[in-house]
């Protein structure tokens, strides 16, 4: 019997499992693929939203500003990558001046700190590359972008440490109250790995947390799987675009995002379709041309020749449009997590530490006097100085062997990655820690390294290395071996 | 303590790295250092393991790995020194010109080298199928021609029983008649050009001869199969390579291979501040194969894609040259206290010619003769090529069939150049042929 039990690994899942594992009890997390941050953390937008843009008063708009606050601190803590570089939402004409405006005062009742409302003069200097066509535009200087990889994973391996089990390859076919056998009310889970019992189930399934919750409540919620297609450019273009750049909705639409990376890349997105399929992350050339068009009204010589790659990504869109928190009023001990979208990544700390404590109040859990809060990040040998290359090569020596040669990944980063905490077992798994494959020759030269490394480290058959779990598996088979 | 300074470094012990060393040590300069990423000589011959090489350097066919063989023994013959599975993190130049190489492996750690001459010659990577936004989901076996070649040739490993190939460069024809040796069934092979990117020989004799059909004018439209690929869909392009709804195809399959393009991986010349060419991907050279930072030189498909690697080596043998010429310059210079003056005459081109290397031409500094190689943009018939100096053609041949997929040359002499001394512009055209 587990004290609770959180379905879905993503970073809302993660974070809800770190802050939790500040608790002494019994946890685990449930995630029906083979990862963490296989769903909608893995494909979106990865920026950490100033909080102006979420209705002043709904759930959104309070976590985000939470969220916001927490990841300086936080990226430190657990050693993930964030960087404050700022927002700007364009007006592209002078009739839209009058959005930034309404924006600007939603943001300042959010809360929102520093909002500055700049002409065309300013906006060149904070964004040189700003096309010729934006005539002003909403600053908000507490904005930034993250890894969202680098942020789950940081959580999932904090909570491994503190002492949270995680079940992968565990999809959750369905779940109901029950007693214990003191009479006491429990939760029943069945899932793909068998039955689990648990005092408490948290709801943070993405875009199927409408189907959890819609077995357990009379009071239904629903679902769209909206999809954004993503471009992403070359390192090289790094620097190109310094603030993550929004368009006011306005005559062109909606209006796409171009933002830095982390990681030096440029991201182009997201388009928005709604769909019925919760798998759907199947990219359209419509949607690329979508994508290129709208970038074009922000800058007018993006380079976009260097699309290195695309993605598309689900965001869990509830009818409501607002984040669905907490014990659902017809299911105790029932925790909801649900309609998590935009700005979800950002408010993800915020709601993983709100719900941790209302479980922890809930069942009555004693703080974790083991609890170690920091985690240390894997060694990135492109971006350390020379003398620390040599510290690190001369420590671990398999940090000198390149095997991604456009990320600069060595053999060393990856076996990291396969050996912590919920280690990486597929591809993607070790593209998504150490970022190996994920350069501009998408793993061309690298993969088939990688996937031996990773069939020597986990024992098993080359062909038994998947790209991403389940039946995505790298080889079919030997040559020859039916001739 | 490690040797830390050179005459030479060569980045990249593939076949441009190696002919480059043993080009430079035969012309006097022996302290040369290759810098090789993989764990062994020969870059990605090791896995061509098909025949065809080497006809025109030894007038006989060689696998890939027997040719690069030859050249490593003649490298290990003479002595030059060889650092493998060392990657190369960093170059630039210090006040004086000194180049400085910054590489690590898992013995030395990092590595901080010094050296008066630079050799690039890191080759080529294939472009992914991300570079070419086709839409679809992203499933396992998807893979680009060289990678299946490498798990197959290397490995021992099948990527896939259904194969559909979209490209028809060479690695991917190649690799058609590599898959369905190995007992892959290879359905189609789909080129987005009205005409293949790759050489005629390797149409026949990897395509004809197994009956895998050729689509020209037909690109992937659809990648279907949300964990391995299941189905891909082709459709035909119109004369502006946009697909013609309607004509849709449908291929079950469980592989994709991309043959759609090689990259020149120049990330270190950018960094080193060489100017490069939008067209071939690759500094801009001159008639030594110099690139805009004296002292550093390029050769192979770091500059400019190749066919055959019978060229690659030739060309890396004329980067060696100059780069050992440099070095005594360098030395000499020290001792004289002046430099030796450059001149740089453009080479113009008209006529259907993208590029040519080399772009540009110091009279003085042309030992025997010039090989200017180029290509075309598209299929052309009964054409000649002309080449005019001031105006004046002083070289005219004749050729047949130009394509995109087959890299021209021609060989200006020393002897023509020497009857033109006040030479003031090169140019090179193709005409039509009556």
């Amino acid at each position: 019997m587990y004290d609770v039990v959180i379905i879905g690994a993503g970073v809302t899942g993660c974070a809800i499992a770190r802050f939790l594992s500040a608790y002494r009890g019994s946890f685990c997390v449930l995630e029906r693929s083979e990862d963490v941050c296989t769903g909608t953390s893995k494909a979106n937008s990865a920026i950490i939203h100033a909080g102006f843009d979420a209705a002043h008063g709904s759930l959104m708009a309070k976590y985000n500003l939470l969220g916001n606050r927490m990841y300086p601190e936080l990226a430190k803590e657990l050693d993930f990558e964030y960087k404050n570089n700022g927002s700007l939402v364009l007006a592209l004409h002078e009739e839209d001046i009058h959005k930034l405006e309404e924006l600007m005062e939603n943001g300042r009742k959010n809360g929102v700190e520093g909002l500055e409302i700049v002409g065309r003069e300013r906006l060149k200097e904070l964004e040189p590359a700003v096309g010729h066509v934006p005539v002003a535009a909403l600053y908000a200087p507490t904005a930034g972008i993250i890894c969202p990889f680098g942020a789950t994973i940081a959580f999932a391996e904090n909570a491994c440490t503190n002492g949270v089990e995680f079940r992968f390859d565990t999809e959750v076919k369905g779940l109901g109250p029950a007693q214990d056998e003191n009479g006491e009310s429990c939760w029943v889970v069945q899932t793909a790995q068998g039955v689990i019992r648990t005092r408490t189930v948290v709801n943070a399934a993405g875009v199927y947390s409408d189907v959890l919750h819609n077995m357990v409540s009379a009071d239904k919620i629903h679902i769209t799987p909206r999809r954004g297609d993503y471009l992403l450019l070359d390192r090289k273009t790094g620097g190109y675009v310094k603030h993550t750049v929004f368009q006011v909705p306005g005559k062109f639409g909606k209006g796409v995002l171009v933002s830095p990376t982390v990681h030096g890349n440029t991201i182009i997105g997201p388009t928005a379709e709604d769909i019925d399929d919760k798998e759907g992350v199947e990219t359209t050339a419509e949607g690329f041309d979508d994508l290129m068009e709208k970038a074009g009204f922000a800058f007018d010589d993006l380079p976009l020749r260097e699309v290195i790659t695309s993605f598309a990504g689900l965001r869990a869109h509830e009818d409501r449009h607002d984040f669905i928190l907490g014990e659902v009023k017809d299911a105790p001990g029932f925790f909801d997590c649900a309609g998590i979208e935009s700005p979800g990544l950002t408010a993800a700390p915020a709601i993983g530490k709100e719900i941790a404590g209302q479980l922890a109040e809930k069942l009555g859990l004693k703080e974790n006097p083991d609890f170690v809060g920091t985690r240390k990040g894997f060694p990135d040998v492109k971006s350390l100085p020379p003398d620390e290359i040599a510290a690190l090569v001369k420590e671990k020596p398999d940090y000198g062997r390149i095997v991604c040669r456009c990320e600069q990944v060595s053999e060393g980063a990856i076996i990291d990655a396969i050996r912590r905490p919920l280690g990486a077992r597929s591809l993607d798994g070790v593209k998504r820690r150490v970022r190996a494959g994920m350069g501009r020759c998408q793993g061309g030269f690298c993969s088939p390294r990688i996937m031996d490394i990773l069939a020597r480290e986990w024992g098993v058959d080359p062909a038994d290395i998947t790209k991403a779990g389940g039946h995505s598996s790298v080889i079919v088979g030997l040559v020859k071996d039916r001739v | 303590m490690n040797k830390t300074d050179y005459d030479l470094i060569v980045i990249g012990g593939g076949p441009a790295g190696l002919a480059a060393a043993i080009g430079a040590y035969d012309a006097g300069e022996k302290n040369i250092l290759i810098l090789e990423r993989d764990t062994r000589l020969g870059g990605i011959l090791n896995q061509c393991i098909h025949n065809g090489f080497g006809l025109h350097t030894f007038q006989e066919e060689l696998t890939g790995p027997e040719y690069a063989q030859r050249f490593a023994d003649l490298v290990l013959e003479r002595g030059i020194e060889c650092r493998l599975d060392t990657m190369v993190v960093s170059v630039g130049t210090d006040a004086e010109g000194i180049k400085e190489v910054a590489a690590v492996n898992e013995t030395d750690g990092l590595l901080r080298l010094r050296t008066r001459a630079l050799i690039l010659a890191m080759g080529c990577r294939e472009r992914s199928r991300g570079a070419l936004n086709i839409p679809g989901f992203r499933p396992a076996g998807i893979f680009s021609a060289g990678t299946a070649q490498r798990l197959v040739n290397i490995e021992g490993y099948l990527p896939g029983r259904r194969v559909v190939i979209l490209g028809s460069g060479d690695i991917g024809l190649i690799m058609a008649r590599r898959m369905t040796l190995e007992g892959a069934k290879v359905l189609v092979c789909a080129e987005l050009m009205p005409y293949s990117g790759g050489l005629k020989r390797n149409i026949v004799q990897c395509l004809d001869d197994f009956g895998i059909p050729l689509r020209l004018s037909h690109t992937v439209v659809r990648i279907e199969g949300k964990e391995r690929v299941e189905g891909v869909v082709l459709a035909k392009v119109g004369s502006d390579r946009k697909p013609i709804p309607g004509t849709e195809e449908h291929y079950e399959c469980d592989t994709l291979l991309l043959s759609v393009g090689l990259l020149p991986e120049n990330e270190l010349t950018v960094g080193l501040g060489a100017e490069m060419s939008r067209v071939t991907g690759g500094p801009v050279v001159n008639e030594s194969l110099e690139t805009s930072v004296p002292g550093v030189f390029a050769a192979g498909n770091v500059l400019h894609v190749h066919d055959l690697v019978d060229y690659v080596s030739e060309e890396a043998k004329l980067a060696g040259e100059s780069a050992a010429a440099y070095v005594r310059e360098c030395r000499e210079a020290e001792q004289a206290g002046t430099e030796k003056s450059r001149d740089r005459i453009p080479v113009g081109f008209s006529g259907g010619i993208r590029y040519t290397v080399p772009s540009s031409v110091d009279p003085g500094r042309v030992r025997h003769w010039i090989k200017f190689r180029f290509r075309v943009g598209e299929v052309m018939t009964n054409r000649r090529v002309v080449l005019s100096i001031d105006g004046e053609s002083v070289l005219s041949r004749k050729r047949r069939v130009m394509a995109p997929g087959e890299m021209e040359e021609l060989v200006l002499t020393k002897k023509v150049l020497d009857a033109h001394p006040d030479m003031k512009s090169l140019e090179i055209r193709i005409e039509e042929d009556n």
